[in-house]
C-alpha cells in the first residue's frame, strides 16, 4: 500500500542554524490493512517521516509510493486530490474551534466539494462509530481530550480514506483515555480494513495497537519487525531503552536506561 | 434651546455614522485581502511571496506612521480625483478609507497569525487548497479577533472623523469645533462630547457582543 524507498529529508540552513538532515534514507513497506508503528525519541525523525507520506514535507530524495503512484512526482496542483485519499489524526487534535463536532467531521468533504446530502450520508454513521452521537452539535471547547480525539478520528475517516496517519494521537491523553482511543483505532482498522501508520514514543501504544513496528533513531530505522518478535528479542539499544522506559520489569542495559529521556515530541 | 440643537446634533451624528461606516466597509474590502496576504506570504507560509511582503509591509507602515490630520490634508489632490471635491462628508470618506486600509490590514494579519499553525497543517492534510485554507480555516478561526479589531477601527475612525472637520467635512467633530469652540457655545460642545461618548460606548458594546457570539473557544 505504501512503499518508502531511500526517503531522505534535509532542512536547508537558515539564519542561525545549519542544514539539518532529518531522514537518512528510509526504506519501509506497509501492506494494505496493516497497522505499522514508528517509534523513536524526540528528534528521531518520525514526525518528518509520517509527513513525507502525505507530502506535508517534501522528501529531498527517494520515492514515496502510495497505492501504486509515486506521489513525490505529483505536481503541486494535484497534491490536494492525493491527500484526500489519506486521513490524518494529530496529537493536539487540531479541531476548528469555530465548528461543531458535526461540522468538523464534515470539513474534509466540504473541501472536496461534497453536497450537503453526501456530507450527511458520510458523517451521520461516523458519530456512533466513535461514540459521539450525543455531541453532534457541541463545540470542541465543550469536549474532553478523549472526545476531541474521537472527533479527530471521525474527521480522518469522513473522506473514506484507504490510509490513516496517526501522529502521536494519544500523547496528550491520560492512560485510561489512551486505552479507549487505541482500542477504537484497532476496531476501526478491523472493521474498515484501513492501513494505518502510527507515530509514537510509547512502546505501550505499539504493543496495544500495531502489527509491525519500525524503531527510529537519528533519522534511520534501526530495527524493524513484527511487534511480538521485537518485544521478545529487541536487538538495538534504542529499542531496549524504549522498552525499559515503560515496562519496569524489562531487563534493560544499565547505560541504556540511564540515557532514557521521556520528553515528548517538540 | 434643545429644540434648535437637537436637529443639528442628529444631523451631525448621522454624518459621522455615514463617514465611519463607509470607511469601515471600504477599508475592510481593501484591508482584508492585504491582511491575509501579509499573514500568509512569509517564507514557508501558504502563499510564499517574501518579496511582496517586503514591499507591502513598509507601505502599510508608512501610511500608519503619518498623523491622520496630515494624511487628510496631504492627499487632498487624490481626494479630489476620487470624489470630485475635497469638501464635504462624501469627500471625507476618502482619507478615512486610506487611513483605515493599513490599520485593518495589520489587524487582520494579527488575528490570522493567532490561529494555531496545526490547523493549517490539518487542513492541508485533508486536501485543502491554499485559498480554502484561508476561507474555511484562517478567517473563521480568526473571526473573534477580527471583530475585536474592527471595533477598535470603528472607534478610531470616529475620532478621525472629527478631525476631517478641519478639511471641510461635516459630522460631530465639525459641529463641536465650529459651533462649540469658534462660536463659544459650551452647551453645544458638551452635547457633542456626550454624544461621542455614547456612540463609542454603543459601538464598543456591539463589537464585544458580536465577538463573544463568534468566539466558541470558551463555552
Amino acid at each position: 500500500m505504501i512503499r518508502l524507498s531511500n526517503v531522505q529529508k534535509t532542512y536547508p540552513a537558515r539564519r542561525g542554524s545549519p542544514a539539518h538532515k532529518a531522514l537518512h534514507g528510509i526504506d519501509l513497506d506497509i501492506a494494505a490493512g496493516e497497522i505499522v508503528g514508528v517509534i523513536g525519541r524526540s528528534g528521531a525523525g518520525k514526525s518528518t517521516l509520517i509527513r513525507c507520506i502525505n507530502l506535508l514535507e517534501v522528501p529531498t530524495a527517494g520515492s514515496v509510493i502510495v497505492d501504486g503512484t509515486d506521489v513525490t512526482q505529483l505536481v503541486k496542483r494535484d497534491l490536494p486530490l492525493f491527500r484526500r485519499q489519506l486521513g490524518m489524526v494529530f496529537q493536539h487534535f487540531n479541531l476548528l474551534s469555530s465548528r461543531t463536532v458535526y461540522d468538523n467531521i464534515a470539513l474534509p468533504l466540504e473541501l472536496a466539494g461534497a453536497s450537503k446530502a453526501e456530507i450527511a450520508a458520510a458523517v451521520d454513521p461516523l458519530l456512533p462509530l466513535v461514540g459521539l452521537e450525543d455531541k453532534r452539535d457541541r463545540y470542541p471547547a465543550e469536549l474532553s481530550g478523549g472526545q476531541k480525539q474521537r472527533v479527530g478520528i471521525a474527521r480522518a475517516l469522513s473522506s473514506n480514506p484507504k490510509v490513516v496517519l496517526c501522529d502521536e494521537v494519544t500523547s496528550a491523553l491520560d492512560p485510561e483515555t489512551t486505552r479507549q482511543i487505541l482500542s477504537l483505532l484497532r476496531d476501526i482498522n478491523k472493521r474498515l480494513g484501513l492501513t494505518m501508520v502510527v507515530i509514537t514514543h510509547e512502546m505501550a501504544v505499539v504493543k496495544q495497537l500495531c502489527d509491525r513496528v519500525a524503531v527510529m533513531d537519528g533519522g534511520v530505522i534501526v530495527e524493524e519487525g513484527k511487534v511480538d518478535a521485537i518485544f521478545a528479542n529487541p536487538t538495538h539499544a534504542t529499542t531496549q531503552s524504549l522498552l525499559a522506559d515503560e515496562f519496569l520489569d524489562y531487563p534493560a542495559r544499565p547505560n541504556a536506561a540511564a540515557n532514557a529521556n521521556t520528553g515528548q515530541e517538540a | 434651546m434643545f429644540a434648535t440643537l437637537a436637529p443639528i446634533l442628529l444631523q451631525a451624528t448621522l454624518e459621522t455614522f455615514s463617514m465611519v461606516i463607509s470607511a469601515l466597509v471600504l477599508g475592510t474590502t481593501f484591508g482584508l485581502p492585504i491582511g491575509v496576504v501579509l499573514a500568509t506570504s512569509g517564507r514557508g507560509e501558504l502563499f510564499e511571496a517574501p518579496l511582496f511582503q517586503k514591499i507591502i509591509g513598509p507601505i502599510v507602515n508608512a501610511t500608519r506612521s503619518v498623523p491622520f490630520i496630515i494624511l487628510a490634508v496631504a492627499i487632498i489632490p487624490f481626494t479630489r480625483l476620487v470624489a470630485g471635491t475635497s469638501i464635504g462628508t462624501a469627500a471625507a470618506i476618502v482619507p478615512l478609507t486610506v487611513a483605515a486600509i493599513p490599520f485593518i490590514a495589520r489587524i487582520i494579519e494579527g488575528a490570522i497569525r493567532e490561529v494555531d499553525g496545526g490547523l493549517v497543517e490539518a487542513a492541508q492534510a485533508m486536501g485543502a487548497r491554499p485559498f480554502q485554507v484561508v476561507t474555511k480555516v484562517l478567517l473563521p478561526e480568526a473571526l473573534p479577533g477580527i471583530i475585536h479589531g474592527l471595533t477598535l477601527t470603528a472607534v478610531t475612525l470616529i475620532g478621525y472623523s472629527a478631525m476631517v472637520g478641519a478639511v471641510g467635512a461635516g459630522g460631530l467633530g465639525d459641529l463641536g469645533i465650529r459651533y462649540g469652540y469658534q462660536r463659544f457655545r459650551p452647551d453645544v460642545m458638551a452635547a457633542v462630547v456626550i454624544t461621542l461618548i455614547v456612540v463609542v460606548q454603543m459601538v464598543q458594546s456591539l463589537g464585544d457582543w458580536l465577538a463573544r457570539k463568534a468566539d466558541k473557544r470558551n463555552i
